[in-house]
């Protein structure tokens, strides 16, 4: 129970913090809408024959890619905290040892969530209308940040084995660019390459824009869910016990 | 309890590295034990491991009579630390920091509100409390962050080179603060590369060298075995250095050591430089300057260890 408490407060202190960053907070905001208006009515025309006919393929799309890409700050927060002495500070003090990342972890959902929220919005001034149910559109949210749950784990391990907080953006968005892209996000994977469909269809990016997708416009959306599902949980079985293996090996050097 | 810090034997090693060889230490309650030394000597492997940050790889260590391994969450509940370099959020106000820390040590919220705006106000820092931490001078932020390590009102505290990168006014406040938590029976242990503070503000000494406890007595104990002053000539030409320190080491009977143009040599009576002078003057070496200081940490060091420590110049030097 006081751990809970304690988990609650340092997940407060780290949704104070995007107040006082006015980078970060923009990365939370204004990136995400640009990136859905500028492919909506740059490549929207090219790829679905209108915007309008458009919208419905990429919002799904960005909503996932957002998602992948609000993560990053998972690490950098991290690593924030690991170089400045923030992190030995609250080791120092009477919590519990998981608490300071369960709290990053918690605001992180909270990011999460009012970042979809906000792409929603913003995609109902633009014109989408949802075609299921709103239970279908909670179960959407949900497994988005379930799969962002599981894939902060891959990004803390990135921010502990990462010297500062700038090599951790840096090599966060450098990976996140080709796994996100190169995916069902953005455009149908029948228009690819051949030899490069292989390797989307396998994407877990390709499988939970589609369930998104399948979830806000209709069609099977068991299928990719279930895959986004068990992807979540086939990485966060490999990076959870990886990154607090190297969290400890990182505070135990000194 | 009359020991607020023990620590036996203890060793910490980092890869094929011995940072810590059997470190003795011990601090009655109540008192202010400085831990003196230079970069690298193991002050910080210390406080970091009696602060339950980093296990011991042999030996014990016990903090208010709690062992530091098996009881760490013990440890936790009575001590407070502050690092060598600010360890506040940065993106937090003073305020909210401060809050940040009393929500975790379990104070309802209007209680940590009270507490953080109580300290803040005894730390000087009502005007900006409103303003993020990494807008703070230096000296502003060491408060803080000192601030940060009394909300829970520990009964032992480790001070990590607080006064580094401060300037002089800083560090007296500083200072100055330390001197009223010992005056309300709290523990301190400090570590430091300035002599001058270990002086200032410890009731004893532990001089710290490659990881080994090289000294310990109280300053006016450790200076009197390195010698009361130090002399010291500045020759007008370098190239005449190595010349001049022979001179000098023949006159005072002591090696003198040459750094660029200065030599320096320990003296035991000062009545010595006039003929320290007329030995260089009649060898033809002209002085820039000649003089006698009190005796430095490095005097210390060269004293205890026979070799430099390396310490860094002046205690106002920015760290940042």
């Amino acid at each position: 129970m006081n751990g809970l408490q304690q988990t609650l407060t340092l997940a407060w202190r780290s949704l104070v913090q995007v107040r006082r960053n006015p980078w970060e907070l923009g990365d939370y905001s204004i990136q995400p809408i640009l990136f859905l208006v500028l492919f909506l009515y740059v490549f929207g025309g090219a790829i679905a024959g209108s915007p309008d006919d458009y919208l419905e393929f990429v919002l799904p799309g960005v909503i996932v890619m957002n998602m992948m890409f609000v993560t990053v700050y998972v690490g950098h927060g991290l690593n924030t905290d690991l170089t400045r002495g923030v992190f030995d500070r609250f080791r120092a003090l009477p919590i519990p040892r998981w608490a300071p990342l369960a709290g990053r972890i918690l605001a992180d959902v909270v990011k999460q969530a009012l970042g979809i929220a906000l792409l929603l919005a913003v995609g109902y001034l633009l014109g989408f209308r949802l075609a299921t149910s709103i239970a279908h559109l909670l179960g959407m949210v949900v497994l988005v940040l379930v799969f962002a749950v599981a894939f902060s784990w891959v990004m803390v391990l990135v921010g502990v084995l990462a010297r500062d907080p700038e090599h951790v953006q840096l090599f966060g968005f450098t990976a996140l660019f080709p796994v996100t892209f190169v995916s069902s996000v953005f455009v149908p994977v029948e228009t690819m390459p051949e030899w490069l469909q292989g390797f989307v269809y396998a994407n877990p990016v390709s499988l939970l824009a589609d369930a998104a997708r399948a979830l806000m416009n209709g069609g099977p959306a068991a299928a990719p869910a279930l895959g986004s599902l068990l992807w979540a949980l086939g990485i966060a079985v490999v990076f959870a016990p990886l990154s607090v293996y190297a969290l400890n090996r990182r505070l135990a050097r000194g | 309890m009359s020991r607020a810090i023990e620590v036996e034997g203890l060793v910490r090693d980092f890869g094929g590295t011995r940072a810590l060889d059997g470190v003795n230490l011990s601090v009655p309650t109540g008192q202010v034990l400085g831990l003196l030394g230079p970069n690298g000597a193991g002050k910080t492997t210390v406080v970091r491991t009696l602060a339950t940050l980093l296990a011991p790889t042999a030996g014990r260590a016990w903090v208010g009579g709690f062992d530091v391994v098996r009881e760490a969450a013990r440890v936790r509940e009575i001590i407070g630390l502050t690092g060598q370099y600010a360890s506040v959020d940065e993106k937090l106000t003073g305020r909210e920091n401060l809050i940040l820390i009393g929500r975790l040590l379990g104070l309802k919220r209007a209680e940590a509100k009270a507490r953080a705006d109580a300290l803040l106000a005894d730390f000087s820092l009502e005007e900006a409390a409103r303003r993020p931490a990494q807008t703070y001078s230096g000296g502003m932020r060491r408060r803080l962050d000192l601030a940060a390590s009394l909300v829970g009102r520990p009964r032992i505290l480790f001070l990590d080179e607080p006064s580094t990168g401060l300037d002089p006014r800083a560090r007296r406040d500083l200072w100055h603060r330390v001197r009223q938590l010992q005056a309300d029976g709290t523990t301190v242990l400090l570590t430091t590369q300035y002599l001058e503070e270990a002086d200032a503000l410890a009731d004893s000494i532990v001089v710290l060298d490659q990881g080994r406890v090289i000294a310990e007595g109280t300053s006016a104990e450790l200076k009197a075995r390195v010698g009361a002053r130090t002399l010291y000539v500045t020759v007008s030409d370098p190239a005449v250095a190595a010349r001049a320190a022979e001179q000098i080491t023949a006159v005072v009977g002591v090696q003198a050591q040459v750094d660029g143009d200065q030599i320096s040599a320990p003296v035991q009576d000062p009545g010595l430089l006039p003929a320290v002078l007329r030995a260089l003057d009649e060898t033809g070496i002209e002085v820039a300057e000649l003089g006698l200081r009190g005796a430095s940490l490095d005097d210390v060091f060269l004293a205890l260890t026979g070799h430099s420590g390396h310490f860094e110049p002046t205690a106002s030097e920015d760290a940042a």
